[in-house]
């Protein structure tokens, strides 16, 4: 009787530290949960713009609700279906690009001199860390007129008419996927190197004893080893199918290549605060939004069924 | 004999797989490089030489690019908005995402799941660039240096990075210190922020590199000139001297002794100066942080 008592009372007094203990918590979480709520759901408050017909100045209160109309408005813009497509013509490229940073991994991993090894890995994955507008910087001082490239063409008495890379409309969404590429093949490299790095060496090893060559295992071993990973990071990239970058095609933009440059986020930026069309560009951004949200639930749930596993 | 051959074969073949390898990256490596050296070789070349082209050595030498780059109106502002905005903005950005992080693996506390989620949803959901634009104007924050520092204070990112770090954490550690009596506060300050040291220092490059870089802030929201950071300088430069003839926007931007210089080599000079804390301080961070992505991969 008195043993089930004194265990009742352990119980009870573990049981009260617990809930302080989770209150104390709690209340420490407040302060970051009040912060994520002004930054991050506040502002889908704004969203209500889209279904008035607001104009800069005047109150919400004394604008007219519009409901679905600028949503409709989408389908009858001309401009928007040019946006779209030069939105998803980038994505698609830089997806098709995607299995090169995995091949990059299989190159590096494949160097057995260390300091080499380290040179290749720290050059390729500085320019992640560098702005578009440096990007933007370097990349006018290799192909402006007067820029690098020219400058050599002209030396060697290649060609008399300069090479206008940046300004070329018909090349502009394959050269700005290389210019992606430039930028962030050695960063998507790195997990796929951590990836190579965690394969179980003994894998290897046999494969050595019966008489494999070097492509054999990676055809083999290395592959196989990190194509789930691979397929995680399209998976991803396909739900960002709609957000194609905004920094970079903002400070690649220029009037020769304009119309085939802007994306869905830089045609908001444009009708909202240029053209301060501000219930219509909100209606588009939110069209994305959702679009986006959606494809990434379908991406997750395919995953979940084919791999087990979700990626969110 | 058949296997001798074979092994020679093989041999061969590695020599040649080892030759097209290393050419490769190689050539990787100088398109890469090549970009920051031109820029590095233009930007001491003499300012005039360089004009008619250099390739692969410096046109004379001359720091006079430099000097008249430095008297640029509003660089100095602009450099010591930059380097605070990195400082305050990394050093706000780790303290909270590790507090942060350390609290939401707490099981003791209360709807534990659903904060975390209701946190890391904002990775993936934002309400788009007016609204964006429209809240910040609403809290004052247009024209305000609060608006470099605040927004980023919480990146669902890094909590998740920090947050699986600290679970791996021995628990042992944190028991001993809630026995001798520390509360929450110094049990994260004594044992798991200092036990955390390598995924802070990833998250700490990855946040002064992010607020280094941003400048669609400044872009949008704000128009003050004392407020102006070195990238939006950049920017303006070069779309100045895209857009009008090039002599006129240097006439613009420049002071009288920076006039004699060509717009080319100050852009170029400027470039470099933007670029160089980067190139200084990242290849020494580079391995250490190398390892903190991959502690956060291991988990997906």
């Amino acid at each position: 009787m008195d043993i089930t008592y004194k265990k009742e009372k352990v119980v009870q007094i573990k049981r009260r530290k617990y809930n302080a203990d989770g209150i104390r918590l709690l209340l420490m979480t407040i302060p970051f949960l009040l912060f994520v709520i002004a930054f991050s759901y506040v502002p889908l408050f704004g969203w209500v713009y889209a279904f008035f017909d607001y104009k800069p100045g005047i109150p919400l209160s004394q604008t007219a609700f519009v409901g679905l109309e600028h949503f409709r408005e989408m389908l009858h813009d001309r401009d928007m279906g040019r946006v779209m497509i030069n939105t998803l013509a980038l994505s698609v490229l830089s997806i098709l690009f995607a299995p090169l940073p995995l091949v990059l991994a299989i190159m590096v991993s494949e160097v057995r001199n260390g300091f080499f090894k380290r040179l290749i890995q720290t050059t390729t994955t500085l320019p992640n860390y560098i702005s578009w507008i440096i990007v933007f910087s370097l990349a006018f001082s290799m192909f402006s007129s007067e820029g690098a490239i020219n400058t050599a063409i002209d030396r060697l008495g290649l060609s008399d008419t300069p090479l206008n890379v940046l300004g070329n409309a018909d090349h502009v969404w394959l050269v700005q996927t290389l210019l992606l590429i430039w930028k962030t093949i050695g960063w998507n490299a790195i997990i796929y190197l951590a990836a190579i790095v965690g394969i179980d060496g003994e894998q290897y090893d046999a494969a050595r004893i019966d008489g494999a060559g070097r492509l054999r295992s990676i055809w083999y071993i290395t592959i196989p080893n990190i194509m789930p990973t691979f397929i995680v990071l399209l998976l991803l990239a396909v739900s960002n199918l709609l957000s194609a970058g905004f920094e970079q095609y903002l400070v690649f933009n220029n009037i020769m290549v304009a119309d085939k440059i802007e994306v869905l986020d830089l045609y908001v930026y444009r009708l909202g605060l240029v053209t301060n069309d501000y219930p219509y560009s909100t209606a588009v951004g939110m069209f994305k939004s959702v679009i986006s949200i959606a494809l990434l639930f379908m991406i997750n749930s395919l995953s979940k069924r084919v791999r087990g596993e979700s990626i969110i | 004999m058949i296997r001798a051959e074979n092994t020679k074969s093989i041999q061969w073949s590695d020599w040649l797989f080892n030759a097209i390898n290393y050419t490769l990256l190689t050539i990787l490596l100088i398109v890469t490089i090549y970009p920051f050296y031109y820029i590095f070789i233009y930007s001491i070349s003499d300012s005039f030489r360089a004009q008619s082209g250099v390739f692969l050595w410096p046109a004379g030498f001359s720091l006079e690019s430099y000097k008249a780059t430095i008297k640029l109106q509003g660089l100095g502002d602009a450099a010591i908005v930059s380097v605070l905005r990195t400082v305050l903005g990394t050093a706000i950005t780790v303290v909270c995402c590790s507090f942060f992080a350390y609290l939401i693996t707490k099981r003791e506390m209360p709807f534990r799941k659903i904060i975390y989620r209701f946190v890391l949803i904002t990775m993936y959901f934002n309400a788009g660039f007016i609204p964006w634009y429209l809240t910040m104007k609403m809290y004052g924050l247009q024209n305000n240096f609060l608006l470099y520092i605040l927004p980023t204070a919480l990146t669902g990112f890094y909590i998740i990075l920090i947050k699986t770090f600290i679970e791996q954490l021995p628990p042992a550690l944190e028991e001993s210190a809630k026995i001798d009596g520390a509360g929450y506060i110094t049990i994260f300050t004594k044992v798991i922020f200092p036990l955390s040291t390598p995924i802070i220092a990833t998250i700490a490059v990855f946040a002064a590199v992010g607020q280094w870089n941003t400048w669609f802030d400044n872009f949008f929201l704000v128009e003050n000139p004392k407020l102006q950071t070195l990238q939006l300088l950049l920017y303006n430069f070069l779309s100045q001297s895209n857009s009008i003839s090039n002599m006129s926007a240097a006439d613009l931007t420049m002071s009288a002794e920076a006039r004699v210089m060509t717009p080319q080599s100050i852009q170029m000079t400027i470039t470099m100066l933007v670029t160089l804390p980067i190139v200084i301080v990242y290849p020494m961070l580079q391995r250490f942080f190398v390892k903190g992505i991959m502690m956060g991969a291991v988990k997906g």
